[in-house]
């Protein structure tokens, strides 16, 4: 018998009684009394409802009930795998739609349908971690960057910052792009693999920023974008495939920016480029280890992959074939970025420094093939068809 | 085409009603029962077409029962409810005052004014208005009543004016309100109505709602055994079986139940006390 006392059910009082009927099977019953004024009229009410029956008596100014529970929506309800990492389960089916992961689904909801929903092609062990790191590194770019610090460079070696910056914004923005499609089709059980996609969504938007206001310093005109920079990048939007997108974006296209950004850092003639290549760069290092991690581990269970993806790079280089690869506007202006100024030695210095970081590129992409199990031989051979235009 | 398609008539009182019956077409065909549906904008409208063989059977107000028995008894037919939800059975109406006012009976509305909802809803207006006349207090001479005209046809199936009958009462317009007892705290829920501001004058006797009815002489072209089916696959439709569960919770029931008629008396009174149809009738001819 629970006892509302002067609780009504226009006060809460079916919290109490539904917290008696979940302690009785489906056709068990419990006894209510209560006193308050309106409850003769609401209790049937909500019992019927709520499909539970229900018969009434009066005792002095007290209402008495016996309420049978009914049958109720939970019936055939299922666990959404745990809601630790290793909780996850191989294949969520979709018609756990948005649920959280843990959490206790009713039975019959429409197939959300994600497209992506195979632990095998979407997981890394390292995900949770990576967007712990993630949430923490996030930097305002209002107050990140030394925006004031003094500039006392030429104008064409600001002129080719300005030209380096229009580059990055725009191989940025497919780098956005690229993580927004299939996060669409991710199931959201994979939760840290949604979260870490999400931010790398948002590093990429920070970028954009701090590129275009970098750009923007000295004056209000950006640089050139070139056809077969676009062209390069097209094909990168058009991959439909979750492993070699990311393959082709965050191990080689990324993976290659780390280099680039590096020497940003290490030949900026200013501290605000500097600092920015800096942050971007480490924001850049955490998409790239997730390319690898959740890329090592679909190739442990799926060696086969790796022809996948080496068919990719080559079909890509093809498509590729018939554009001028990285745009003599972009080389030029990292030489004089590089040079810092006219005096034809400067000039050599920065031309070295370009050609080096071709040469630690192509290094860096062999290394990171190699931690997917290519062999020496394919990791030289891809690495070398990588696109020119670095992303 | 009719000879293997069960026709069923409804009346459109939400944009809802469409993806309910959409989803007892799909239903039922699974079970393998052919069916489609007619929705018609006001109740009468579907008794005549009922009367005219348009339709097979009729998802019913009570007050669209009783047009439909009346009107069919005129010429010797006989109207059946084969099927109601359970959440139909046994209502009650309510008449709310304001719990620190001076009525504190029935006779003590004489000479004020009783808000009700639409002038057909057997729920808002009729059963309750019932229940005082009953207790020897005739609306419209011994207390006034203020009608509130939302969706007439539908006879009471949207809640708006019960809704506004609670706001005469709360605004000062009225002193009493008419509704259905579950509305009291929907409305408290929702915000309407605060709580503790509203006492019970009067609760009505217990009545059905909605059932399904099928005249005894209908088309032949949708045989007896098609009804008997569809009856068949109604009541075996189980809340626990999560493939019809969010049919049943869109259309608010546990369990459909065989219909019954013997709870329908109280607005048999009130139709005969009020007149409620008698231009109706005398106009319909069967």
């Amino acid at each position: 018998m629970i006892d509302l006392e002067e609780l009504g059910l226009d006060e809460g009082a079916h919290l109490p009684i539904k917290r008696a009927l979940a302690a009785v099977p489906v056709g068990g019953a419990i006894e209510v009394r209560g006193r308050a004024p309106t409850l003769a009229i609401d209790l049937p009410a909500w019992c019927r409802a709520h499909g539970h029956p229900v018969t009434l008596s009066r005792s002095g100014g007290e209402l008495r009930a016996v309420i049978t529970r009914g049958p109720g929506r939970w019936g055939g309800a299922e666990a959404a795998g745990g809601a630790d990492p290793d909780g996850v389960v191989e294949r969520p089916p979709g018609r756990w739609g948005l649920a959280a992961r843990g959490a206790t689904v009713e039975a019959g909801g429409a197939d959300l349908g994600f497209a992506l929903a195979d632990k095998r092609v979407v997981w890394a062990d390292e995900a949770p971690r990576l967007y712990a790191q993630a949430a923490a590194a996030q930097w305002d770019p209002a107050t990140a960057i030394p925006w004031a610090a003094p500039r006392a460079h030429p104008p064409e070696v600001e002129a080719a910052v300005v030209q380096v910056m229009t580059y990055l914004i725009e191989n940025e923005t497919a780098a956005l792009i690229v993580p927004v499609r299939f996060l669409g089709q991710l199931h959201p059980h994979f939760r840290e693999v949604m979260q870490l996609l999400a931010v790398q969504v948002a590093d990429e938007a920070r970028h954009i920023e701090v590129f275009t206001r970098r750009a923007r310093l000295a004056g209000d005109r950006l640089g050139l974008s070139t056809t077969g920079g676009q062209a390069s990048l097209a094909t990168l939007l058009a991959e439909p495939d979750f492993a070699i997108a990311s393959f082709l974006l965050s191990v080689l296209g990324e993976g290659t920016f780390l280099s680039l950004l590096a020497f940003l850092r290490d030949h900026a003639p200013d501290d605000a480029t500097r600092e920015l290549a800096r942050l971007a760069g480490q924001d850049e290092a955490r998409h790239v280890a997730f390319g690898l991690a959740h890329l090592a581990r679909h190739l442990g269970e799926e060696p086969a992959l790796r022809g996948r993806l080496a068919a990719a790079v080559e079909r890509r280089h093809q498509a590729l074939a018939h554009t001028a690869g990285l745009s003599e506007e972009v080389f030029d202006a990292l030489v004089l970025l590089a040079a810092g100024g006219w005096a034809p030695a400067a000039i050599r210095r920065g031309h070295a420094a370009v050609i080096e970081l071709a040469r630690d590129m192509d290094a860096g992409r062999r290394q990171r093939l190699r931690r997917l199990g290519f062999s020496e031989g394919e990791a030289e051979t891809l690495a070398a068809l990588h696109t020119r235009n670095f992303m | 085409m009719r000879e293997h398609i069960l026709v069923l008539g409804a009346v459109a009182y939400d944009a809802k009603v469409v993806p309910i019956w959409e989803g007892f077409q799909r239903h039922f065909a699974d079970h393998g029962l052919g069916f489609d549906y007619v929705l018609y904008s006001n109740y009468e409208r579907q008794v005549e077409a009922h009367l005219a063989g348009a339709i097979d059977v009729a998802w019913n107000s009570p007050l669209a029962w009783i047009e439909t028995v009346r009107s069919a008894g005129r010429c010797g037919r006989r109207a059946e409810a084969v099927a109601m939800r359970d959440t139909d059975r046994d209502l009650t109406s309510v008449v709310l005052v304001r719990a620190d006012g001076p009525v504190r009976s029935v006779a003590d509305l004489r000479g004020r004014r009783i808000a009700v909802g639409a002038s057909d809803s057997p729920q808002a207006t009729l059963i309750p208005l019932l229940t005082v006349a009953e207790a020897g207090l005739e609306p419209g001479r011994d207390v006034e009543v203020l009608h509130h005209e939302v969706a007439v046809g539908k006879h009471g199936d949207h809640v708006g004016g019960e809704r506004d009958a609670v706001r005469a009462l709360l605004a000062g317009r009225a002193d009493a309100a008419c509704l259905i007892d579950g509305n009291h705290l929907a409305f408290v829920r929702e915000g309407t109505l605060p709580q503790g501001f509203a006492g019970v004058l009067v609760q009505t006797e217990p009545y059905d709602h909605c059932n399904f009815t099928v005249l005894d002489d209908h088309d032949p072209a949708a045989p007896r055994a098609m009804i008997d089916r569809f009856r068949e696959l109604l009541l075996a439709m189980s809340y626990d079986d999560p493939a019809v569960r969010p049919l049943l919770d869109l259309e608010g029931l546990k369990a459909w139940l065989p219909g019954r008629t013997d709870r329908y008396g109280q607005l048999e009174r009130a139709v005969d006390r009020f007149g409620t149809i008698a231009a109706w009738l005398d106009r319909v001819r069967p």
